[in-house]
């Protein structure tokens, strides 16, 4: 594998392993950039007003049940023949990431939003804060660290399921698993795996860190 | 769909399903025992407890099938022996429990331990008597969701070939053929709400004293 890795060959061009990672990224990126559009309304929404927590609970176990993979190979032969050349696999997987990724954002801000101490939201609404205000300024800024939680989770499952999603030919780094796989290289597989799970490590820890300098150090004594 | 086809597939269906059950029970089962005594120790010293939960969630980054790939290089197995699966997943319900069950025993109140010290209880019996059963609606919930993730996870392992539903997805894909592939994801959710079933079932057998069983 050590051979593999030091092959320079293995690194540039449209194949190499910086296209890879880089089409991994963006493909995460976008999914990631859907399921927040969707989950944070919604779970922002529950949370501020109490209602739909049943529904919230029960789409979230009923989905994580769900196939990934078997989800990826059904949209691709549906909706395969609607979409003209890469789109035709690559809608179908962005669709699959933003489903699986939506429920623990959505959960996670509802449950953060929730948990909020209800004395900050009453001396908010003392202050005279209108409703949109004590949402913005109090209750979303308290949830924070359980949101980031659930963008954590979430990106985690994204980056997981996009390795999947080479088996369907979608880019980045399942690649190497998949084709190696096809080619019996086990090498390249293993490389592939070594790849995603350092991509996933990183990807975590530079959410950590964000996390640390976004969330009020007064929610974390820290101060 | 194609329902001469899965008549005249049912059998091997029928394998296949025999083969994801396994496949996500045991892991489960193998975790649950290990993550027992591992989270005793991490709800006990504050030492185990932040590397514990910390490699716990190391592990857990991890995907799927990057480890499904890397486990033949760490147990000397074949890429196709369903033991990479079994480890694999262990590792995954593992990481999630261990966490589980240290909350699940952190969850019990302090004066219960004292009534049960001040009662003659020594550490052993306190954990097992006292301790743990009271601790069953949290770790349930957790088992719950390893339970079910599992089943899930399970099918990603299709991609390098060990026997179970995922093959459904991946023969559906090659002959351009939805009947296995609904089939397939049909069959994974019963046996996902099966499997979750029963974890509910036995929570509220053995926690008697929660009014209306032991949801969330």
């Amino acid at each position: 594998m050590i051979a593999w890795f030091s092959d320079p060959a293995h690194w540039t061009g449209t194949d190499g392993v910086f296209a890879l990672v880089i089409q991994h990224l963006i493909y995460s990126g976008v999914a990631l950039f859907f399921s927040c559009l969707i989950g944070l309304p919604i779970g922002l929404y529950v949370g501020h007003t109490g209602r739909g927590v049943v529904v919230i609970a029960g789409l979230a176990n009923a989905l994580r049940a769900l196939p990934s993979l078997g989800l990826i190979v059904l949209l691709v032969i549906l909706f395969g023949p609607v979409f003209a050349s890469d789109m035709a696999f690559i809608v179908p997987s962005i669709i699959v990431l933003v489903l699986l990724a939506v429920p623990p954002i959505m959960s996670a801000t509802y449950a953060g939003v929730a948990a909020v101490d209800p004395a900050a939201v009453d001396a908010a609404r003392g202050m005279g804060k209108r409703p949109l205000d004590i949402l913005f300024d109090v209750e979303l800024p308290c949830a924070l660290p359980l949101i980031f939680s659930g963008l954590r989770s979430a990106t985690l499952q994204i980056i997981s399921t996009a390795t999947i999603a080479a088996y369907v030919s979608l880019g980045g780094l399942g690649r190497l698993i998949i084709d190696g796989r096809a080619q019996n290289d086990y090498y390249q597989m293993a490389a592939g795996a070594v790849l995603v799970g350092a991509l996933a490590l990183m990807v975590d820890l530079v959410i950590g860190i964000i996390s640390r300098l976004t969330v009020s150090p007064g929610l974390t004594r820290r101060a | 769909m194609r329902f001469d086809w899965l008549y005249r597939e049912s059998g091997r269906i029928a394998e296949l399903f025999l083969w994801h059950l396994w496949l996500s029970v045991i892991p489960v089962v193998i975790g649950l025992l290990l993550a027992l005594p591992l989270g005793w120790l991490a709800h006990r010293a504050g030492f185990f407890r932040s590397t514990m939960l910390g490699a716990a969630g190391l592990l857990y980054t991890i995907p799927s099938l990057a480890l499904f790939v890397l486990l033949p290089l760490a147990l000397g197995t074949r890429i196709l022996d369903p033991l990479n699966v079994v480890v694999a997943l262990t590792i995954y319900a593992l990481a999630l429990l261990i966490r589980t069950v240290t909350d699940g025993l952190d969850s019990v109140q302090p004066d219960v331990i004292q009534a049960a010290n001040a009662m003659g209880y020594r550490t052993l019996p306190r954990l097992l008597f006292v301790e743990l059963p009271l601790a069953v609606p949290v770790i349930a919930a957790g088992l719950r969701v390893a339970v079910v993730s599992n089943v899930s996870i399970v099918s990603v392992a299709a991609l390098v070939g060990t026997p179970q539903l995922g093959l459904l997805f991946t023969q559906g894909l090659q002959l351009r053929f939805l009947t296995p592939i609904i089939a397939g994801i049909v069959l994974c959710v019963l046996l996902a709400a099966l499997l979750d079933g029963i974890v509910l079932f036995a929570t509220k057998r053995l926690t008697p004293w929660q009014p209306g069983g032991a949801e969330r």
